[in-house]
């Protein structure tokens, strides 16, 4: 079976009714001597979807992916990707599985074509076989024209889409991208994340892609897993990732025109807005335009508010000139999750030190240190703490 | 594989589930490093190398031979002295056997050196790792790439000498130097891979290419020019010889020969001496009076070749082994390493 043959031979819906998920990981752990780079981590990719594996630098995504593919063994727990242990029979999940990674890169003095070649005949293909498939690729990836160029010759955006080219060529179940749209103008960001889409939607493809800009992937992931210091601290769509960490509140942006004092403005626009009913908090933003965020309490009566206060700033004197719901994007999602992690694990280090000095149990702690700890995000509650053993 | 898949992964297609692994990934790997080392620059450097190390000894070796040949009667295998016969020089011995034991270091790091390095710095390592090969294909594919070029050109630049006695000079060679000859070059085959897996394993531990190529052939100029003298400085302090007794130089002695075993270059050049010349019956120098004398009252005679690989067999077994070494340590320590830069 070659690419070139797949969209026909696959179609996109199964007939059978639960398929299992492709891609499952249980408890997954990596440790490199102290350092705890991926923890307990409990992901689940549904067939076809396109997950989005968030987190910072150093949050453990790139790990993760290595144990996937089998290219780094787990420390504690298991995978399963397409039924399979990558630990324990890589070869064939690799050869079930597209690979972009990190920071891609090419035999610069072969042409594009030839590198794909390469890899095509590491995966078994060759002659025409491998040829068709090439072409199919290129063509998915927009690069026809050029594949008969070298590589060095590529612009940064082409050697991303080569690099997806070269994770088609062996034609896929599961496709994993690592930092896709990094360095890439906006326009090579928009151009792969719409190819993600189409192979997502006419291959049944499953796409796991990572990344460190919320925002850019937001649109095309229809789940997403948002990962700080090694652990998953929430796993759904955006809306649910939303709903959980967000709660029950609603923001509005609200701009009023400046003229003369600043402090003077702050507190008539305060005394305005802050005695309607609902809201529970009334905040200037840093943001251009320096825009008022009116925070309401429960979400359900931002749509009251809203139209309440263009007569509250008549009222008050304030002459209104923009006025709109503001949508909680995953960047907020992640700040918000981050901030209540960190707080949490300074709760409960404070609740130790307290039971320390009370009881006088040593204070080394149970608390791994991890790639990242300044963001100090602690394990998600479901967990719970009953693997959370002290190192001694 | 069947065997870890979920039932349920049964109502996968059936040919998606037995998808072609390749068998041999190792040959794929080093069939495009051979096109690689081929079309390289590094490919023009060994041919000129090995060019210079036959044609110049060549020119000289025929002038020799020519006087030689008048006095044949007292030549043995005098084929065999197109490879060993040249011109004695104050700075350099030219002769094919010692320009090949000089170049042979040189060639075996320049096609190793970036081997893994390269493909790490450019990123392509873990995209040529996450195909469905095993990890050390990647390696063994690389190491028999470059056993494979500098063999065949080798091989080449030694049947070109060898015509090149029959066919201006006259010298047809006798079944056993034949023999010789192709266990000399099996030797020679060894010391270049020793040097091979030693290029290799810079490339895997050194994650810089120029700094592998530094430490590379700083150590082969460090062996080939320096290796020797710190020796005779070494030796006389571990082992003073000033106001020793007899048996305190002759231990000075076979301590210093028991260094210079360690030395592959040495080893491949006792080598060579044994397998090259039928006539020689011992390879190093003799370390006492006695031996001298032996050696010099000995009736001259022709060894055969099984003979000859009797005296230089630990030689041999030790320039495998420095090879095994090298090879081994590279490959664990690239099966070690972390895929990620």
């Amino acid at each position: 079976m070659t690419a070139a043959a797949a969209p026909q031979a696959r179609p996109a819906a199964r007939p059978d009714a639960a398929p299992p998920a492709p891609l499952v990981t249980r408890r997954l752990t990596k440790k490199y001597g102290d350092l705890v780079a991926v923890n307990q981590l409990d992901l689940e990719v549904r067939r076809g979807e396109i997950f989005g594996l968030l987190g910072q630098n150093g949050a453990g995504k790139t790990t993760t992916i290595l144990m996937l593919l089998g290219l780094t063994e787990p420390t504690e727990g298991e995978a399963r990707v397409v039924g399979l242990d990558p630990a324990r029979s890589p070869r064939e999940v690799k050869r079930r599985v597209g690979y972009l990674p990190d920071a891609v890169g090419f035999y610069d003095d072969m042409s594009g074509r030839a590198n794909l070649r390469y890899t095509a005949s590491l995966n078994g293909l060759s002659g025409r076989d491998a040829e068709r498939a090439i072409d199919a690729v290129l063509d998915q990836v927009r690069l026809t024209s050029r594949g008969n160029d070298k590589v060095r010759t590529y612009s940064r955006g082409m050697r991303q889409r080569l690099g997806i080219a070269d994770a088609l060529v062996k034609d896929p179940d599961i496709l994993i991208l690592d930092e896709p749209t990094t360095a890439i103008d906006p326009i090579g960001v928009q151009e792969i994340l719409e190819l993600l889409q189409t192979l997502s939607r006419d291959q049944g493809l499953t796409i796991l892609l990572s990344s460190h800009l919320l925002s850019q992937v937001q649109s095309v992931c229809d789940r997403v897993g948002i990962f700080a210091a090694g652990r998953l601290i929430g796993q759904g769509t955006v809306q649910e990732l939303a709903a959980r960490f967000i709660q029950d509140q609603a923001t509005i942006e609200v701009e009023f025109h400046e003229d003369g004092d600043d402090a003077e403005l702050a507190q008539r626009v305060e005394g305005a807005l802050a005695a309607l009913p609902s809201v529970t908090a009334v905040a200037r933003s840093e943001r251009v335009g320096r825009p008022w965020h009116v925070t309401v309490t429960p979400a359900a009566a931002e749509a009251e508010v809203r139209e309440q206060i263009p007569a509250a700033a008549v009222a008050a004197g304030l002459r209104l000139i923009g006025l709109s719901p503001h949508v909680p994007s995953l960047d907020d999602i992640y700040r918000v999750a981050l901030r209540r992690r960190a707080e949490e694990r300074a709760a409960r280090r404070a609740a130790r030190a307290e039971k320390a000095a009370a009881g006088g149990i040593p204070t080394t702690s149970g608390d791994t240190p991890t790639t990242a700890d300044k963001t100090a995000a602690a394990r998600p509650t479901r967990h719970g703490r009953r693997s959370r053993r002290p190192r001694s | 594989m069947t065997a870890t898949a979920r039932p349920a992964a049964a109502a996968e297609p059936a040919e998606r589930m037995t998808a072609r692994v390749p068998r041999a990934g190792w040959t794929v790997v080093a069939g495009k490093e051979i096109g690689d080392h081929v079309s390289s620059i590094r490919f023009v450097v060994l041919l000129i190398v090995l060019g210079i190390a036959a044609g110049i000894p060549l020119y000289f070796a025929a002038d020799t031979i020519r006087q030689a040949a008048e006095r044949a009667s007292e030549a043995a295998a005098i084929f065999l002295a197109l490879f060993t016969i040249g011109e004695e020089t104050p700075y350099i011995t030219l002769r094919v056997d010692t320009f090949v034991a000089l170049v042979a270091p040189l060639l075996g790091i320049i096609f190793a050196f970036d081997a893994v390095n390269s493909e790490r710095h450019d990123g392509t390592l873990p995209r040529l790792l996450s195909q469905p090969i095993h990890r050390d294909d990647v390696i063994n594919g690389k190491f028999a790439a470059g056993l494979a070029v500098i063999g065949i050109v080798l091989v080449a630049m030694l049947a070109i000498v060898s015509g090149y006695g029959m066919f201006r000079l006259g010298i047809v060679p006798e079944a056993s130097e034949i023999f010789r000859l192709i266990a000399w070059t099996a030797a020679t085959f060894v010391y270049v891979a020793l040097w091979l897996a030693f290029g290799l394993l810079l490339s895997v531990a050194i994650r810089n290419t120029a700094t592998a190529a530094l430490v590379g052939f700083g150590t082969w100029l460090f062996l080939t020019l320096f290796g020797p003298l710190v020796l005779s400085f070494l030796a006389p302090i571990i082992a003073p010889i000033s106001g020793a007794t007899q048996e305190q130089v002759y231990s000075s002695a076979v301590f210093q020969d028991t260094i210079t075993r360690l030395l592959p270059s040495n080893l491949y050049q006792e080598i060579s001496v044994a397998l090259l010349n039928p006539s020689a019956t011992q390879v190093s120098a003799p370390a006492t009076i006695g031996q001298a004398i032996q050696a010099n009252q000995q009736v001259g005679t022709l060894l055969s070749l099984d003979q000859s690989l009797l005296i230089v067999w630990p030689q041999i077994v030790a320039l495998v082994a420095l090879t095994v070494i090298c090879f081994g340590a590279a490959y664990v320590l690239f099966m070690r390493q972390e895929v990620r830069a």
